[in-house]
């Protein structure tokens, strides 16, 4: 599949020293953090990416970068999807929040956060969305015990 | 030709004096009487919701067995019906379904995750919904086929046949 867009934006990514592939029939860009907020906005803004498809994280417990935050946008011109990588450390697991450019995101973080544990630097609103309030720990992490639960009502026995 | 008359059929009375009364114990017809008038809850969580609405739909009719009206309100109802897994986040809710419920009242675990938890075995879902509540009736499978829901229904209706019905008891 050629995709015109990805020619620009492969110019363009790699003039900027980024990791770029085609994965899929998804442009994926590998960033550091600082450099998310600017790129999105680029895309959004000159590339007119719309729609923000979602946020999620990959946990690699042996790298030393051990999370990797992924958000997939979409163009309704182009009718692309791009993906963005960024690495964070366990110490630290912040990115910048992305509501002031898309709505949506405020959830997705939110479910994100719940998951993760991942810090969405300026997203003031990181209460529980999926579980509730008192929970410990961050389920999705590898190191969760994959049969400790954590019951609101008392079990019977 | 509507207007034809219908044929007055005169029906042989039963003299007075035979078959006035019955005798029975006040368990057996407490008994025999609430096990046709079952009110279902549903509590439907999840993908066996489609099996709990064909095994209430007319192949295999659970009105048979006096179980057909659904109450959306558990105060109406006398048989909690949990259909799908439950969440730990949805615990407190089921919990507080099944103490608004008047006595009496039976639970039924339709399908595996309701009644162990099934296949999940993780953070969020609740490993059986009698870690919570007391359940009288469990129908296991994935989901359960209307054969096995019809067994549990009869199951049901004949423990609350042979069982005790207290007018007076200690709560009421």
């Amino acid at each position: 599949m050629t995709v015109p867009l990805f020619d620009v934006l492969q110019q363009e990514f790699s003039q900027a020293g980024e990791r770029t592939a085609v994965s899929h029939g998804v442009f994926v860009i590998e960033l550091a953090p600082a450099q998310l907020l600017p790129t999105v906005e680029r895309l959004q803004s000159a590339h007119a990416f719309d729609v923000f498809l979602d946020v999620t994280a990959v946990d690699w417990p042996d790298h030393e970068l051990r999370f990797e935050v992924v958000h997939h946008f979409y163009s309704t011109t182009h009718k692309v999807r791009v993906r963005i990588k960024t690495r964070v450390a366990e110490s630290s697991p912040a990115v910048a929040t992305l509501r002031p450019l898309y709505g949506s995101a405020g959830y997705m973080e939110r479910e994100c956060h719940d998951m993760y544990g991942i810090v969405f630097t300026g997203n003031d609103d990181l209460r529980p969305i999926l579980l509730y309030e008192g929970f410990t720990g961050h389920p999705l992490r590898k190191d969760y015990p994959k049969q400790f639960e954590q019951p609101l009502v008392p079990y019977r026995f | 030709m509507y207007g034809k008359p219908l044929p007055v059929v005169s029906v042989p009375r039963e003299p007075a004096g035979t078959f006035e009364f019955i005798t029975t114990k006040k368990d057996e017809l407490v008994g025999w009487a609430r096990k046709f008038s079952l009110f279902p809850y549903p509590f439907v969580t999840a993908c066996c919701a489609m099996e709990f609405m064909a095994v209430s739909a007319s192949a295999y009719d659970t009105d048979r067995f006096g179980a057909a009206l659904p109450r959306f309100s558990p105060r109406q109802a006398d048989l909690l019906m949990i259909v799908g897994t439950v969440t730990q986040k949805q615990a407190p809710i089921l919990r507080k379904v099944y103490e608004q419920m008047c006595e009496p009242k039976w639970v039924m675990a339709f399908g595996v995750c309701a009644t162990s938890g099934g296949f999940y075995q993780n953070y969020a879902s609740l490993p059986g919904i009698d870690k919570i509540i007391p359940v009288d009736v469990y129908i296991p499978g994935c989901p359960p086929r209307p054969e096995m829901v019809i067994d549990g229904i009869m199951k049901l209706q004949e423990r609350i046949a042979q069982g005790r019905h207290p007018i007076i008891n200690e709560t009421f």
